[in-house]
């Protein structure tokens, strides 16, 4: 479904990706993990089209995103919960969702009805339905990342670090309502730092280390893996 | 700021109010007098302020409404709001229009103004963005800046120029600079009187007209900004432009929509000034654009409704000042109140700064 070959972005003369490659398969849910500034959201924007490789391609269902504008690649299915949540601050819990509907060119009936579902998936965001985004919670603004994410009737996933910040209980609170939407059929991309609760949630993984693909595969086999367990989980 | 520079502050700024204040016409028991040998001229002068301030509000918009997108103090906005003064005038040239023409045969013209001067300074500010703003996107905060003080200065030497045209300006005063006469086409019967209501409140067609267009203009802005697609849009990008790009708004055409909404309204605060005033001249846009601005920093830059009630207040604090202070020192309480904004309360009155928790 989306494929990087060889994805070197820079930010002015710093590179940040160093000629990565990864694939994600329709269905899957793959995580990307690794220590602070590995390069983990620099790969989301660059595949959002938000920076440029300045090498390298990406593939999106076939198609090369080189050029593509990034409203083309919400619309043609990308669609991203960033890091640091980034809701609009000073709208309202609903209109945050509207927003992420922005690019759908569907019925109001039908942008309403996946609204619905978000509020039925976050009971707590319907609470707060004319709460101003930047009045909740950090828990309940990561759901309301998501949920705008969710809004763009997304086919790929973005999910950037979304249990950063939250108390443990949120946390798994978050990992399991990920598991659900993937239990629903979607593809995701998960990047975590919690590489124990990305692990258990993904099929497959990869481990970024300053900007280069270190060690890749499936997700039981690097729970298990003696780098992983070291530098990620913690364990000796 | 600590709090011992808060009362050194506070103690500077009322003895300036002391010394100041009598010179600058803040002579309290004859205000007070004043007031009480015809409160209706206090009325009068409180309708005199809204509107102008209406005007000031409608430009005062313009700054706000870059501001928010693109935190850019757009120095040329209150010369582009003086070329749609010319603009309209130009139009009623065109019509023949002069003083006194029948209010009928002055509707046409003044719709014809209004559309060719707000489409002028759209066009104008969307092509100032293009050319002259783009370009600095990333360039140091000051860049832009500077390109915009030298837009302005076109645009003045625009405004210079186009006034001594003969054949786009109906009247020419003695030079291109000299102020020009702008038709008195609002009818001045007076409301109350028509009406039969016993009052020394003036209060005419020609002042309810304007009121009206600029009331319409700002609830007009208020809805597109609340309600449409693009309006929400605009907020959006306002409020995080990193996340706008991610749920999929073309930022530029956003940044676009917003020099052009801002440059139509300046345009048509130039037709009202014109109708409302009767004169104008190149470099009013100067004077009304500090206003302006000081009306968005009041109200909140940035924040829509912050500059319709900055605008307001502004107007107010004219009209008084002229009236019960000391028309000379308008400008002076003006840029007082400006002064104090900026060290008490930087956000302005309604500015909040509802950060992302992280
Ligand atoms: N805007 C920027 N300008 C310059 N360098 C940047 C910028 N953003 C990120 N970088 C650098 O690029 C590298 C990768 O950053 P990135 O944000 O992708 O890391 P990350 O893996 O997401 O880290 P974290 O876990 O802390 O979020 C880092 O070295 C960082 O310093
Ligand atoms: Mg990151």
């Amino acid at each position: 479904m989306l494929e990087l070959i060889d994805v070197s972005t820079y930010y002015g003369n710093i590179q940040a990706l160093k000629g990565i490659s990864l694939h994600v398969e329709a269905g899957e849910v793959v995580t990307l993990i690794g220590s602070n500034g590995a390069g983990k959201s620099t790969t989301l924007r660059t595949i959002q089209g938000l920076l440029r490789p300045r090498q390298g391609r990406i593939l999106f269902e076939g198609r090369d995103l080189q050029t593509v504008p990034t409203e083309e690649i919400v619309r043609l299915g990308i669609a991203q919960s960033p890091e640091g949540r980034m809701i609009f601050p000073r709208m309202t819990v609903l209109e945050n969702l509207e927003m992420g509907a922005f690019q759908r060119r569907d019925k109001p009936a039908v942008i309403k009805a996946d609204m619905d579902q978000v509020f039925d998936r976050f009971p707590r965001l319907r609470e707060r339905m004319t709460q101003k985004g930047g009045t909740l919670s950090g828990g309940e603004q990561q759901m309301l990342a998501i949920g705008r994410a969710l809004m763009a009737r997304p086919r790929l996933l973005l999910l950037d670090e979304p249990s950063m910040g939250l108390a443990p209980m949120l946390v798994s609170q978050i990992f399991s309502i990920i598991q659900e939407i993937s239990a629903e059929g979607m593809t995701i991309l998960l990047v975590e730092q919690n590489a124990r609760m990305a692990l258990t949630v993904a099929n497959r993984g990869y481990v970024l280390q300053t900007g280069e693909i270190v060690l890749a595969g499936d997700a039981k086999d690097l729970q298990v893996n003696e780098t992983v367990r070291k530098a990620y989980l913690g364990e000796e | 700021m600590k709090p011992w520079q808060k009362t050194v502050l506070y103690i500077v700024v009322i003895y300036f109010i002391f010394l100041l204040g009598p010179t600058a016409g803040l002579d309290i028991p004859r205000i007070v007098q004043a007031i009480a040998q015809s409160p209706s001229l206090l009325v009068t002068q409180l309708l005199v302020g809204l509107i102008n301030g209406a005007i000031i509000a409608i430009i005062a918009l313009g700054y706000t409404l870059v501001y928010g997108i693109i935190e850019l103090i757009n120095f040329a906005h209150g010369d582009l709001y003086m070329l749609g003064g010319f603009a309209a005038l130009t139009v009623m040239g065109a019509f023949g229009m002069q003083d006194g023409a029948p209010f009928i045969s002055a509707i046409i013209p003044m719709l014809a103004a209004l559309l060719v001067s707000a489409g002028l300074c759209a066009g104008l500010n969307v092509l100032t963005e293009r050319y002259a703003y783009r370009p600095l996107r990333n360039a140091p905060r000051l860049a832009p800046l500077i390109s915009a003080i030298g837009v302005s200065f076109i645009f003045q030497n625009l405004g210079l120029f186009w006034g001594g045209l003969r054949s786009f300006i109906p009247i020419m005063g003695n030079t291109a600079a000299a102020p020009k006469s702008f038709p008195d086409l609002l009818p001045r019967t007076d409301i109350f009187q028509a009406l039969g209501i016993q009052t020394k409140i003036d209060f005419t067609v020609k002042d309810l007209v304007v009121l009206v267009v600029a009331a319409g203009l700002m609830i007009g802005l208020n809805l597109f900004v609340q309600r449409t697609p693009a309006g929400k849009a605009m907020r959006a990008v306002a409020q995080n432009r990193d996340a706008a790009k991610i749920v999929g708004i073309n930022v530029d055409q956003i940044i676009v929509l917003t020099f052009l909404i801002g440059g139509a309204l300046a345009g048509a605060a130039g037709l009202l000034v014109g109708l409302y005033n009767n004169t104008i001249v190149f470099t009013m846009g100067f004077t009304a654009g500090l206003r302006a601005f000081t009306a968005a920093v009041l109200g909140g830059i940035g924040n829509i409704t912050g500059a319709m009630l900055g605008g307001v207040l502004i107007g107010l604090l004219s009209a008084l000042s002229d009236q019960y202070l000391s028309s000379r020192w308008t400008d002076a309480w003006v840029f007082a109140v400006l002064v104090l904004i900026l060290v008490f309360r930087p956000s302005g009155l309604l500015g909040e700064n509802l950060q992302e928790k992280v």
